[in-house]
């Protein structure tokens, strides 16, 4: 249990390293993405399967998240109000700010 | 006022928008040519008002925000409408472009519509994304506002005031992923049927939440379909687009098109690139309405500059 999660977090820091090529791979369980400066945080994502991803809006604005193709929406996220979707499928995810449509993020998740 | 800006006012096509305390744009129809005027120069607006008539601005009044930007955009909303109540020559309605409220709650709504009330003015609304954010994503906003005027789709409508052609938009609803505001196809469509068979002379008012021009795209401020709707007013002699969202005046005058932004009731943002995001810019609390502070804008036809000036209301 522990060497898993030590290697687990061993591979998670390399791929800090180069999240600005391929984005942040998380651990499985609970990711936290903040929105930030109309931003979402980071933006882009790697998940394994079964993650649940927990937004929060640290924005005195609203945002939300839309998926583009309609599979998740969250309501208006007030100051600090959280939204969490559980990826239970590999795939690709893309999603924006349905106030601010120019605000776009995107989560991978692998098998 | 001083003879050489009289003679500017006088002049055929020159607009002129004085705006006070952040609150509202008071604009005047003389000869089809819309102009604004200010609380500064009621005498000016009351010759004004005898030959055309007067409208009123208000935009982004935000009701339900909390934060420390303003955390009582209902005191400042209140503090407009008291504004618009002293006015000697009574507008003959007002225009409100959106973000009435902050989440699209019912007590925001009920709140603002109590305060707006209070003008005792015949109210024309578009939503902004603020507005649309009910759980039925806009629903809420179109039984509120939308059956009086017979509002189609999202919320858009046309009616004419005094021989001018005025007609509320809605940029703000099914928007795309990557993209700024968006009228939409069947919007399109029918705006392009409800300016039919008008005459060219027929001064035309477009008004909408978000900018009908490209303020900053990568802050979404601006319309991806915009030119469409500008080319369908192509054929007008007068075209005023009045928009709200960026909560700071701007002002553009292209062709026969003038295109006006109002100031918000409730909070400033930023001008673009001048913060990393266009989100509510904090003032010191004495300094909000010293911020808000009348703003002059006199756009001349031809090839005048515009002479934007601004007096605060509290000087700092």
């Amino acid at each position: 249990m522990s060497l898993i999660y030590d290697s687990l977090r061993a591979f998670a820091a390399g791929a800090a390293v180069c999240c600005a090529v391929y984005g942040a791979l998380a651990q499985s369980g609970e990711t936290h993405l903040t929105i930030d400066n109309f931003t979402f945080k980071p933006d882009v994502i790697t998940v394994p399967a079964g993650t649940k991803i927990v937004w929060e809006n640290d924005d005195d604005i609203p945002h939300s998240i839309v998926e583009t193709t309609g599979k998740f929406r969250s309501p208006a996220l007030d100051t600090e109000d959280k939204f969490s979707f559980t990826f239970d499928k590999a795939g690709s995810y893309e999603y924006f700010c349905g106030l601010h449509p120019h605000m776009k993020g995107k989560v991978v998740v692998m098998p | 006022m001083a003879q050489s800006e009289q003679d500017s006012i006088d002049r055929r096509g020159a607009l002129e928008c004085m705006i006070w305390a952040g609150t509202g744009v008071l604009w005047t129809m003389v000869g089809g040519v819309p102009r604004s005027s200010s609380l500064l120069g009621i005498s000016e607006a009351n010759a004004q008002a005898a030959s055309g008539f007067t409208f009123l601005q208000i935009s982004d009044s935000h009701i339900g925000f909390k934060a420390p930007a303003n955390p009582n955009p209902m005191a400042t909303l209140e503090e407009a409408i008291a504004k618009v109540g002293a006015l000697p020559q009574k507008p003959a309605f007002m225009l409100h472009t959106g973000d009435i409220t902050h989440l699209s709650k019912p007590d925001e709504f009920d709140n603002a519509d109590q305060a707006i009330g209070k003008a005792r003015l015949d109210t024309f609304y578009v939503p902004g994304e603020h507005d649309i954010v009910d759980p039925d994503l806009g629903k809420a906003y179109l039984e509120r506002y939308g059956k009086r005027v017979q509002a189609k789709g999202t919320g858009w409508y046309s009616f004419d005031k005094n021989g001018v052609h005025f007609v509320g938009l809605v940029n703000v609803a099914n928007l795309k992923a990557g993209g700024m505001g968006a009228l939409g196809a069947e919007q399109l469509a029918w705006l392009a049927d409800d300016l039919k068979g008008k005459s060219a002379s027929t001064p035309i008012v477009l008004f909408a939440h978000i900018p009908l021009w490209t303020v900053a795209e990568n802050w979404g401020w601006g319309t991806d379909d915009a030119a469409q709707a500008l080319g369908l007013v192509k054929r007008f002699g007068s075209v005023t687009v009045l928009n709200g969202h960026i909560h700071q005046i701007m002002q553009k005058v292209e062709g026969a098109v003038t295109f006006h932004t109002a100031r918000s009731t409730a909070f400033p943002q930023p001008a673009p690139g001048s913060a990393p995001s266009p989100g509510p810019m904090r003032v010191p609390d004495d300094k909000l309405r010293t911020v808000l502070g009348i703003t002059t804008v006199e756009v001349k036809r031809g090839t005048q500059p515009l002479a934007i000036t601004d007096s605060e209301l509290v000087k700092a």
